[in-house]
């Protein structure tokens, strides 16, 4: 491993995405992600890479379609209304069977909101990323150092599967400056080579490959979103992650994923210290959600408590996960606002962890 | 001995275009050029949203469908990826000159080395004749039943004349395929698109007046008069820019 | 002299190929409909046909071919 190095989230995410072989980045500027296509700009050049500014979050999304479609490790980044954009281009990225990253630097909304952090895209980015039926894999790393481990995985896991992962970050995380270690790695910049399906030209060799997400016959495209939800399954299967402290015997359960389970694992701390049974679930992954990790570590609570930056948007995936099984309450800040652990641990106090 | 047959590069199937439209045409001359220039395995082509949505199935060589509009964008990614390949759009006036104008005009401003072949027949063919950007005054669609007025429905986008203000432009040219002499220089336009990007010098677009009989409402062989008497006068044939941009 | 053939199932009937002949002498047949249901076009004097493939030129549909092996 080399050194440590401090770095700000969006400028570590983008390294990571040189490392992991991400050939072209198509971006567009937008607070609080900006710095991920000022970082690519100056560096995807010396590697061999492609930095390009589009005219719209749209083109940009169309252009990782294009390049991803010829078989090319792509990203593009952007910020919740850039990601609202986006959504048609992700589509047809899920309806092409394409693998991408995309990365969401959250921000307050609806709207033009505000730049401060946010986790109000969940709905978005777990259950409606663009019309139709689809999915993408959705990572919720809780440090700058965890992203820059995610991203590797991301653009594995979307090749392996041949679908669009999200990596959502938020305001708090890309702006943040953390020490980081990349591990020492030769840059190799992907080719196409192990994508047979890549429309790159057939050089005389193969019949013409076709990049599609069309099909007029109703039987047809069932058929084809069926394969895509079988291997969707295998996705759950064996890459859903959760991260999971003092559940063992914990009564009191906190759920809550990125930033604010770093928050929310201060409270957890706190509660411990003043002798409240509290335990805390952190979903790395929000698509697929950890449902048996979550129903695991809930096993001896009493109560489960969602924390978030929005008005209550996992929490729905929470109860439908634990099946009424337990009480499950909800804790939210919202526009840009960051909840304290002050707060959090009242929250846990009042829900009857001292008693 | 002159010959005449399908070029390799266009598959041997039936289109499902109406009979009579020129999209055939069109189709074939891009595929002759690929073949005439060898570089079947080394193209990558681009398709709209519109009428030839499905010309994926017709083209032997790599493609990809684009959402409606987004061609160029979808092209630049691939170009961008592979600069050594031929990266070609092939665009509608609704998909090119409407919803994608901002693909449309920022491929051309950045001198992206793809050609574009934009097919212009005043109307969403597709969807079953509707008011296009490039209708013209007067013209009745399904959606300006009584003709297009230009105190509402404002006036139609000439795409050549437009595009070729722009630096990053190093052909802009139209033409039509509605005789054999126009067959001919269509497809010289389209060869100059293509060489200009083996030689990686900027955009290229071959804008064709072309036809839609069944929207129209016209025999195909009156619709051939229609581009002649009503689409040429409005839209000028030739070359509004010519010439390497790097 | 290489004569034209019409493909008789991928003719769609337009007729722009008689636009084009120099002769006046492809036309649209109005006795038999192909599978698709068109009357096709056909050469009506294959002597004075001078293969010059200007009826091919106007095809949309590669229905005709001029020359090669069409005549065996």
């Amino acid at each position: 491993m080399a050194e440590k190095t401090l770095m700000k989230g969006n400028e570590a995410l983008a390294e990571a995405a040189i490392r992991a072989g991400c050939k072209c980045f198509f971006g567009y500027p937008i607070t609080p992600q900006t710095e991920i296509s000022a970082y690519l700009s100056k560096r995807m050049p010396k590697v061999g890479g492609v930095f390009l500014q589009a005219e719209s979050e749209v083109a940009a999304i169309n252009m990782v379609y294009g390049c991803a479609g010829s078989g090319i490790r792509c990203m593009t980044s952007s910020s919740s209304p850039g990601i609202s954009l986006k959504t048609e281009g992700i589509s047809y990225i899920a309806g092409a069977d394409l693998p991408c990253v995309i990365i969401n630097v959250q921000r307050g909304g609806p709207g033009l909101g505000g730049i401060q952090p946010s986790q109000a895209d969940y709905w978005q980015v777990t259950h409606a990323l663009g019309h139709g039926d689809f999915h993408a894999l959705v990572f919720a790393p809780a440090s700058v150092q965890e992203m820059v481990n995610t991203v590797t995985k991301a653009f594995d896991l979307a090749d392996q599967f041949r679908m669009p992962a999200v990596i959502l970050a938020d305001g708090l995380l890309g702006q943040m400056m953390e020490p980081v270690q990349f591990e020492e790695c030769e840059i190799k910049m992907s080719d196409a080579s192990k994508k047979p399906w890549a429309a790159c030209g057939h050089k005389n060799e193969r019949k013409h490959n076709i990049i599609n997400s069309l099909y007029l016959k109703p039987e047809q495209l069932e058929d084809t979103i069926k394969e895509r939800f079988e291997r969707y399954e295998k996705v759950k299967a064996n890459h859903t992650e959760a991260v999971c402290d003092y559940c063992e015997d914990a009564e009191i359960v906190v759920v809550a994923y990125g930033s604010t389970a770093r928050l929310a694992k201060s409270a957890v701390d706190a509660a411990r210290k003043e002798g409240i049974k509290a335990g805390i679930v952190r979903p790395v992954t929000l698509w697929p959600f950890p449902v048996n990790e979550l129903n695991e570590a809930c096993r001896n609570a009493k109560k489960v408590l969602t924390v978030e930056m929005s008005m209550g948007q996992m929490v729905d995936d929470v109860k439908l996960a634990l099946n009424c099984s337990k009480p499950v309450e909800f804790l939210g800040r919202t526009g840009g606002v960051i909840p304290k652990p002050a707060e959090i641990l009242a929250k846990i106090k009042e829900m009857g962890g001292n008693d | 001995m002159p010959e005449f047959k399908r070029p390799h590069a266009l598959a041997d199937i039936t289109t499902h275009y109406c009979p009579g439209c020129t999209h055939g045409i069109v189709h074939r001359l891009v595929a002759e050029v690929i073949d005439e220039m060898g570089i079947e395995g080394d193209a990558i082509g681009v398709c709209p949203v519109g009428c030839s949505v499905m010309a994926y199935d017709y083209f032997n060589c790599d493609m990809l469908e684009a959402s409606h509009g987004r061609a160029p964008a979808v092209a630049t990614g691939v170009k961008r990826a592979n600069p050594d390949k031929f990266v070609f759009t092939y665009q509608g006036d609704g998909d090119l000159a409407a919803i994608g104008t901002a693909e449309i005009v920022h491929a051309a401003t950045r001198g992206e080395n793809i050609t574009v072949i934009f097919i212009n027949n005043t109307t969403y063919g597709m969807t079953g004749g509707q008011m296009a950007p490039t209708t013209l005054p007067g013209q009745v669609t399904q959606t300006t039943p009584y003709g297009r007025d230009t105190s509402v429905e404002g006036f139609p986008v000439r795409v050549c004349e437009m595009l070729s203000q722009l630096s990053g432009v190093a052909l802009a040219e139209r033409v039509t395929v509605i005789d054999p002499k126009n067959v001919n220089i269509a497809k010289k336009a389209i060869r100059k698109g293509f060489e200009f990007q083996k030689n990686k010098q900027g955009f290229s677009i071959i804008e064709v007046l072309s036809t839609c009989p069944t929207n129209w409402g016209k025999t195909p062989v009156e619709a051939l008069d229609r581009v002649r008497n009503e689409m040429i006068p409005y839209y000028p044939l030739g070359v509004y820019k010519e010439g390497a941009v790097r | 002299m290489a004569k034209m053939r019409v493909d008789f199932d991928r003719c769609k009937g337009c007729g722009l190929c008689t636009t084009s002949c120099p002769k006046k002498i492809v036309k649209l047949q109005t006795e038999k409909l192909n599978k698709k249901g068109y009357y096709t076009a056909v050469c009506v004097d294959d002597d004075a046909c001078i293969g010059c493939a200007l009826c091919a030129v106007m095809c949309p549909d590669c229905a005709i071919t001029v020359g090669g092996d069409n005549n065996g």
